[in-house]
């Protein structure tokens, strides 16, 4: 399978990337290269193998449902570009 | 004195601080002046000389009082990707610009408890995408070793994503490192600048207060100047942390002990398919040579086959942006780091990503973005993940036949020049990992070890992989290789 311009922006939508048109062009080229490197899997008989989904044996711990941390929204918010009063501060979402 | 100083393993350090022969400022302060000395490398982001002097007294007062810790008075250099509280940590990557943490991660904790002190924050390759270090928004990290001996002038890369840690390591610029794994990240430029690296089975070492890359394959491990110092350090990072629900409650054993095992009794198992085409011929001896050390130490030597390594490398190009594309997520410029305004929210999303990431960065969010999209989901991802069942499944039957531990050449080559992959296809930077990444896939303990000098006089080494949770049959071959093989230091021209 390989990817077209439109295809390329599409994804790029899709992962909050501003692109140029040049960016797309040789984002194409390089996406398609490597999809086309990645197309040797289809050699591969995978009929009846189970996907992995961790590589040792385990199941997820559980924990009890009680509060273990928080009231830190200083630290929380202390890294953010910008914020008021604890909170994050973005463009207007809804009119 | 001072050049001495810095040019000491882990565990002269530890000898000679037990020993009075000299104190932790002292060391510290000949660090600082190498680390001065050695600006042309660009092995360190940020340098923290101020608190390493304040860490060097206090270790100064505990060897005194005769309580010292296991890593007392150690100089370490911190990958970029390790948090630290309160000092510079951006993955080598602008869109985190700024940013310092107001928490520390679990890795550095424990070495820091440990009695460990901090020089700085290393360079690597931006999020840790990168085979020779050349993605870092802040450039370039030059490799110690120069062909012929240092009478090239030529620049060669220190390898990548951990390039920072081993040119670092190798340059006397800190006794240890910090590192990462995702696809050969610790061991690919261990390989490059004659420096010992492990990447432990998958769960041993935290990930929490590590920035992700790709979940399900990123290890943290040391860079190190002597298999034994790597023992020390892995020992003190190693071990269970509720924070990681991948991490694995299993007791962290007595690596350094294992240094000392040797191979008496194992089976070491040497796969066919990494018999690569067109591998350089001083591989394929490189690899004859680390045979027969391990036999003469008492190893049984065992032809076996790993059929799937061959697509361990392009479902590692799959599953691994596929992650990264959802852990990188987070950089939206809201919680950290750069925010370039647009003219609503998605539109500022949109710019503060494409102005914070790099090529390689965009590169692998557009792939792993488009093969979790709909529609391709099954074709790429899910076969991608039955790959990797396969190239598991090769490990255990040929541990299940008694297989104790597998070498292969680390990498297919010797370090390469900076800039000279610029006009190469991605594809031919990835192949760098060619003989690392299965050891990702299937959740391993791997390990690279320095063996001998190419023609170049540049060193090559030999990479050991083992059991899940056995890493030390890997200390115990590599100390055989070692000994038998010497230690490799580059010749000082910066």
């Amino acid at each position: 399978m390989s990817v077209d311009t439109v295809t390329v922006k599409r994804v790029a939508r899709l992962a909050r990337i501003a692109v140029t048109d040049d960016e797309a062009e040789q984002l194409k080229s390089s996406l398609n290269g490597i999809l086309a490197f990645v197309e040797q899997l289809n050699e591969v008989d995978v009929d009846g193998v189970e996907p992995m989904t961790s590589v040792q044996p385990m199941r997820l711990r559980r924990r009890k449902d009680e509060v273990s941390d928080g009231f830190m929204a200083d630290k929380v918010t202390g890294n953010a570009p910008e914020t008021e009063d604890g909170f994050f501060l973005v463009p207007k979402v809804v009119e | 004195m001072t050049a001495e100083l810095t040019g000491l393993s882990i565990a002269a350090l530890r000898d000679g601080y037990a020993a009075k022969s000299f104190s932790p400022v002292e060391v510290v302060d000949a660090y600082i002046a190498a680390l001065d000395a050695a600006r042309d490398l660009n092995a360190y982001v940020a340098t923290t000389p101020d608190r390493a002097r304040a860490d060097a007294k206090a270790s100064e007062a505990r060897i005194a009082a005769g309580t010292a810790r296991p890593l007392e008075g150690i100089p370490l250099g911190i990958k970029d990707l390790f948090a630290t509280e309160g000092v510079h940590t951006q993955a080598a990557s602008h869109i985190l610009d700024g940013f310092k943490p107001f928490y520390e991660s679990t890795i550095t904790a424990r070495l820091f408890g440990d009695g460990a002190t901090m020089l700085g924050k290393l360079n690597m390759d931006e999020f840790a995408m990168g085979s020779s270090n050349e993605t870092s928004f802040y450039g370039p990290v030059v490799n110690p070793w120069r062909a012929g001996g240092g009478s090239s002038n030529a620049a060669l890369v220190p390898g990548g994503s951990s390039g920072g840690s081993s040119a670092a390591v190798a340059a006397n610029l800190c006794a240890g490192a910090t590192a990462t794994d995702t696809g050969g990240s610790i061991r690919q430029p261990a390989a490059f600048t004659g420096t010992v690296g492990i990447k432990p089975t998958y769960g041993r070492c935290s990930r929490w207060g590590v920035v992700a890359f790709a979940s399900s394959l990123d290890q943290a491990g040391p860079i190190t100047r002597t298999v034994r110092d790597a023992a020390i350090m892995l020992r003190s990072m190693a071990g269970f942390d509720p924070k990681d629900s991948t991490s694995a409650d299993i007791a962290v054993p007595d690596y350094e002990a294992a240094t000392g095992r040797g191979m008496k009794g194992k089976r070491i198992g040497i796969p066919k398919e990494y018999r690569v085409d067109g591998m350089p011929e001083e591989i394929e001896a490189l690899w004859a040579k680390g045979r027969a050390m391990l036999q003469d130490a008492g190893a049984e030597i065992v032809d076996i086959s790993l059929p799937h390594t061959k697509y361990a490398l392009p479902a590692y190009y799959i599953v691994a942006p596929a992650e990264a594309s959802s852990n990188l997520a987070r950089y939206d410029g809201v919680r950290y780091g750069l925010r370039v305004p647009g003219r609503d929210v998605t539109s500022m999303y949109e710019n503060t990503r494409a102005a914070g990431f790099g090529t390689e960065v965009k590169r692998r969010i557009m792939i792993g973005t488009y093969v979790l999209s709909a529609g391709y989901y099954d074709a790429y991802y899910l076969r991608a993940q039955k790959v990797r069942t396969l190239i598991k499944r090769d490990f255990e039957t040929v541990f299940a036949d008694g297989i104790d531990a597998i070498l292969t050449p680390a990498t297919p080559s010797s370090a390469f020049g900076v800039g000279e992959m610029s006009k190469a296809s991605p594809i031919e930077m990835y192949l760098n990992d060619i003989f690392t990444v299965t050891a990702n896939m299937a959740g391993l303990p791997a390990m690279a070890v320095p063996a001998g000098l190419d023609g170049k006089q540049l060193p090559l080494s030999l990479q050991l992989i083992g059991r899940p949770f056995d890493e030390e049959t890997l200390f115990a071959a590599a100390q055989v290789i070692e000994d038998a093989a010497g230690s490799f230091s580059p010749t000082r021209w910066w």
